[in-house]
């Protein structure tokens, strides 16, 4: 029994550890605290090797760790405060659509600032924070993300492009400060 | 105004998620529209520059080690001690097969249920039992639009004794799923609806009231969902919600 244990302690830590710090920075964007990012972390990874023979090698590791953590997040005490918090929004508009002359974007060509990016990613609803962190860090493809959230692809395109716009709306008070 | 349809998916272009033959005409779309390829250059840099805000955070050297300790493999033991300890557990392990299907079965459908009483105790003590608050099912089945990823009719309460409190999210096997809380009589009971496939462990079609568990309780699987039922009132009280819900899911 320990040589099977050993065997899937292996496959584990060899999938999990790469993605330890990409998990630890998403935890930490979610969380908005260091300590509460590493208790995080550690909860998923604990949870994700106790119920790592239930996973389907072959499948989606990433996914299934992201999901664990998101889930984890989400039952903490900080988790539900954020949820709590989240409008009741509809997700089924379209696209956002053209930008104008003056954008967050052509201002952000000019003066490139991550922290003022970083202030107003940190100031976005969590389910916009997540899902663009998900789309432009992870780089997770809308079925990963979908797969991740547990939502449908169409929600995903859908809340993908709410959180950049209020990305971008949140960008342009801070740009007309600067 | 005659490129808004091609910048409404300037985003999913560049997420490289339109399909290939709509990618290849973006492509021929953005080389000769100066409109579109001035949005493109912008949104480009509107990404890269989050993605280089996002990767904001490193674990210390400290919780690496930490973590790594916590999951590192156990010590491998001789080569020839691992083939004494492999051939005692084949012989262990042909005396448990008949058996181990059965507990493996029980194992995880006592995880089960033991889970869902968790979380119904955790709805009970709960300060905020609910997160969507409300007597109409009309309200609170749209709440959870978006947040679950099936859909699920709510009965319709009228000459019942029953009264809907509200509902919240609920996960189970790291999978999200609903949760219904009703009253009747003083009684709270909750109703928790899952996707059966994202389940571990084998649980049976129906089952009543699963023995040592403190609360009477009836599960059951129809289209594709679990539903449970669970709360202290009494075993008729929880039949009759159960059969209200089977009733509006047929």
């Amino acid at each position: 029994m320990d040589v099977w244990i050993g065997t899937q302690s292996d496959s584990f830590e060899e999938l999990a550890m790469p993605l330890f710090d990409q998990m630890y920075n998403f935890a930490h964007w979610l969380t908005q605290n260091r300590e509460e990012a590493e208790d995080l972390v550690q909860e998923t990874y604990a949870k994700a090797l106790k119920g790592f023979s239930s996973f389907q090698l072959g499948t989606n590791f990433r996914a299934w760790m992201y999901r664990i953590l998101r889930n984890t997040f989400l039952t903490s005490r900080t988790g539900l405060r954020a949820a709590a918090t989240v409008p009741l929004d509809s997700e089924e508009d379209g696209p956002e659509l053209a930008v104008e002359d003056e954008t967050p974007e052509t201002i952000l060509m000019k003066h490139t600032d991550s922290e003022l990016v970083q202030n107003a990613i940190d100031d976005l609803p969590v389910h916009h924070r997540e899902i663009l962190l998900l789309c432009e860090v992870e780089e997770m493809s809308y079925q990963e993300i979908a797969e991740t959230l547990s939502i449908p692809i169409g929600t995903v395109m859908s809340r993908l492009s709410r959180a950049r716009k209020a990305l971008r709306d949140g960008l342009r008070p801070q740009f007309k400060k600067g | 105004m005659v490129c808004e349809s091609w910048k409404g998916n300037l985003d999913t272009y560049l997420d490289n998620e339109l399909p290939e033959e709509e990618m290849r005409t973006f492509d021929a779309h953005v080389r000769s529209c100066t409109s579109c390829s001035a949005d493109v250059l912008a949104r480009v840099q509107m990404k890269r520059t989050v993605q280089v805000a996002g990767k904001r955070f490193t674990p210390s050297a400290d919780f690496r080690r930490r973590m790594q300790q916590s999951i590192a493999t156990k010590p491998q033991r001789s080569f020839r001690l691992g083939w004494i300890l492999a051939a005692a557990a084949a012989a262990i392990l042909v005396a448990g097969a008949l058996t181990s299907t059965y507990m493996g079965n029980r194992s995880g459908r006592d995880h089960v249920y033991s889970e869902i009483a968790d979380l119904h105790v955790a709805t009970l003590a709960s300060a905020s039992p609910v997160d969507v608050i409300s007597t109409d099912r009309h309200t609170v089945k749209p709440w959870f639009q978006g947040k679950i990823p099936f859909a699920f009719n709510l009965p319709e309460l009228q000459n019942s004794e029953f009264t809907l409190l509200g509902g919240r999210m609920a996960y189970l096997d790291q999978t999200p799923g609903a949760q219904l809380i009703y009253d009747v009589r003083k009684h709270h009971i909750s109703v928790f609806v899952f996707q059966e496939r994202s389940l571990r462990g084998g649980l049976d079609e129906n089952s009543l009231s699963p023995k040592k568990l403190p609360f009477n309780m009836e599960t059951w699987s129809q289209g594709g969902l679990r539903y449970f039922v669970i709360g202290d009132a009494s075993t008729t009280d929880i039949d009759s919600l159960a059969k209200l819900f089977k009733a509006a899911g047929a």
